[in-house]
């Protein structure tokens, strides 16, 4: 049976690579970002830096995400086809069609699994949505960033956001994109796994190899 | 090249004597025409130049107080370093102020009037309080006159003005929702005048001075930020030269009021303080000849000097704002706590639904 298969490379270096920055870099930033907006670690002598250290890796870890955005939005465009921005876009009637038999099937009313060698449209267009959740948090981090240090490059990268919201209310929002970006974390793991253990495609393990099993009933080989 | 720099001190000096004879000494000339030069960030070479400027022609100057609680006349009168005090009443022909003036009814506003007409163009005026626009502007009004009439007349022929306190530079208070009188900033009143904002709540009198001394000795208004606020008052976050940074830094926090870190004198951001998003000069001027101000007092910062800190930066005491069209106990927090359980329900429901539907299947 596993013989029929065949080999397909899904995920190219980059995609994979990008993948796992993101993933340490939202673990990293969840925690650290936590901490600032509620800080639950006390100190207890005026000697530690506590806050310093939490902020320094929470910068640090934002500029890795911000250059990881780059890179595979960059990739998105020079990539395979299943790295293309194009796949993201769920705007034609066969997309359409396989986004509401993707719903159908994680709701159980469909048993047929949305086989794709890259992302199903569903998974692509809530891949978009995080795409943009992601890219507000960078601009809503470097415009709370920008507020103390002075130059263009900072109005750039989000500085001119506070022209258009209040600080406190760019501090919210940040912060309650942060619970949407770890809901969707969670889920994507679980159905990911799911997925996996429907189609038999090799998908959990993609992500680390790059390759995934063609069952025969991917459109997209 | 500093001995002409002196000379030039002690010659401007000399020349302040008629000011010497209203009570006010050389020395403390000297002393202020320093503290304004340290105020607007300049080297020590400029306060000859300072005091130059400050010996020359009295300008003219009128004070209105339209929507407010006349804060920042109590913090101009009371709150600043006397001397500086002195300086602006003995430098500045101070021809109209309601609260402080001796003259009363159209007495008073008849001075008024002569200054605009007889000096336009040349003189400053200081505005504090917002200025109500609905219906015609009636909610506040002075003589008979409604105060954006006052304003447009007043302010439009004006050399400067100079916005004092929250409600004159950003429309403050009265301009909170839901504004039922529809108050306005000064600027947005008139909006061809030359306004400088000083917002705070109250302004710190010491900016109002540098503001003026600034026009004396440059012949131009400081440059201002995006909010027409001038950087070497409001150039700098309140956050980074808090005297309490440090215990932000390394992690001690006031929890409430009132407990050990709060009596160490900790850093009071989870309670609240808004010094990480506000810019002004508290930390750095203070507030009552620099006896202290609201963090050195134990309160965090309310960012009272930021464009509508009343909507944007409430509640106080709480570090996130409410969450718009949730209850108003809804905080960011049990929000995400409440999305977090409903994927894991989510997550958990759909798998016994993929357990039951596999179990079906079996039996098939």
């Amino acid at each position: 049976m596993a013989n029929d298969k065949k080999r397909i490379y899904a995920w190219e270096f980059p995609v994979r690579f990008t993948h796992w920055i993101n993933v340490a870099c939202i673990l990293a930033l969840s925690f650290t970002g936590f901490y600032i907006g509620n800080p639950f670690i006390y100190a207890v002598s005026a000697k530690e830096y506590i806050m310093g250290w939490i902020r320094f890796i929470h910068f640090v870890a934002a500029y890795a995400f911000l250059l990881s955005m780059i890179i595979r939005i960059y990739w998105a465009f020079v990539g395979n086809k299943y790295a293309c921005y194009r796949e993201l876009l769920p705007f034609s009637s066969q997309k359409l069609a396989e986004l509401v038999n993707a719903l159908k099937f994680y709701a159980f009313i469909s048993k047929k699994p949305p086989y794709k060698i890259g992302h199903h449209a569903l998974a692509a267009f809530t891949y978009l949505i995080v795409y943009l959740l992601i890219i507000f948090e960078i601009v809503s981090g470097f415009a709370m960033y920008s507020v103390n240090h002075s130059g263009a490059i900072w109005v750039i990268l989000g500085g001119w956001l506070t022209g258009a919201m209040s600080m406190p209310m760019i501090r919210l929002y940040h912060h309650l994109v942060m619970y949407v970006i770890l809901a969707f974390a969670l889920m994507h793991v679980y159905l990911a796994w799911y997925s996996d253990s429907r189609e038999k495609n090799g998908l959990l393990m993609s992500i680390f190899s790059g390759y995934k099993f063609s069952t025969g009933n991917e459109p997209d080989i | 090249m500093k001995f002409s720099s002196d000379d030039a001190l002690y010659e401007a000096a000399e020349s302040m004597e008629a000011l010497g004879n209203n009570g006010l000494s050389r020395r403390d000339f000297m002393k202020f025409c320093s503290a304004m030069a340290a105020l607007l960030a300049l080297p020590a070479s400029f306060v000859p130049k300072i005091a130059e400027a400050l010996s020359g022609k009295k300008p003219y100057l009128v004070w209105l107080a339209f929507q407010d609680c006349a804060g920042d006349t109590e913090a101009f009168l009371r709150a600043t370093n006397p001397t500086a005090a002195n300086i602006v009443l003995d430098v500045l022909a101070v021809e109209y102020h309601e609260t402080i003036m001796a003259a009363a009814g159209k007495q008073a506003e008849k001075s008024l009037m002569d200054v605009v007409k007889n000096h336009k163009g040349e003189y400053f005026v200081v505005v504090e309080g917002s200025i109500p626009m609905k219906d015609d502007g009636i909610y506040c009004c002075i003589g008979g006159k409604s105060s954006v009439d006052i304003a447009r007349e007043v302010c439009g022929n004006a050399l400067a003005t100079i916005a004092v306190g929250t409600c004159a530079a950003y429309g403050g208070i009265p301009a909170a929702l839901p504004n039922p009188t529809g108050a306005v900033s000064v600027k947005e009143a008139v909006p061809n005048a030359t306004v400088i904002n000083l917002p705070g709540c109250p302004v710190n009198a010491e900016n109002i001075t540098a503001c003026i001394v600034h026009y004396l000795t440059f012949g131009a208004l400081p440059n201002v930020d995006k909010f027409g606020r001038p950087y070497f008052a409001y150039g700098k976050r309140i956050h980074d030269n808090c005297e309490r940074r440090a215990h932000f830094d390394a992690g001690q926090f006031v929890r409430q009021w009132g407990d050990e870190g709060h009596r160490q004198g900790w850093c009071l951001y989870e309670m609240g303080c808004k010094g990480p998003e506000s810019f002004h000069n508290c930390p750095t001027i203070k507030y009552n000849e620099g006896t202290s101000w609201p963090v050195q007092a134990g309160h965090g910062c309310i960012g009272c000097s930021e464009p509508n800190f009343w909507d944007t930066m409430s509640p106080f005491y709480k570090r996130l704002p409410n969450v718009p069209g949730f209850g108003i106990e809804s905080t960011a927090d049990k929000i995400g706590a409440g999305l977090a359980a409903a994927t894991a329900a989510g997550i958990l429901v759909h798998g016994i639904g993929r357990a039951v539907s596999s179990k079906k299947e079996e039996e098939k």
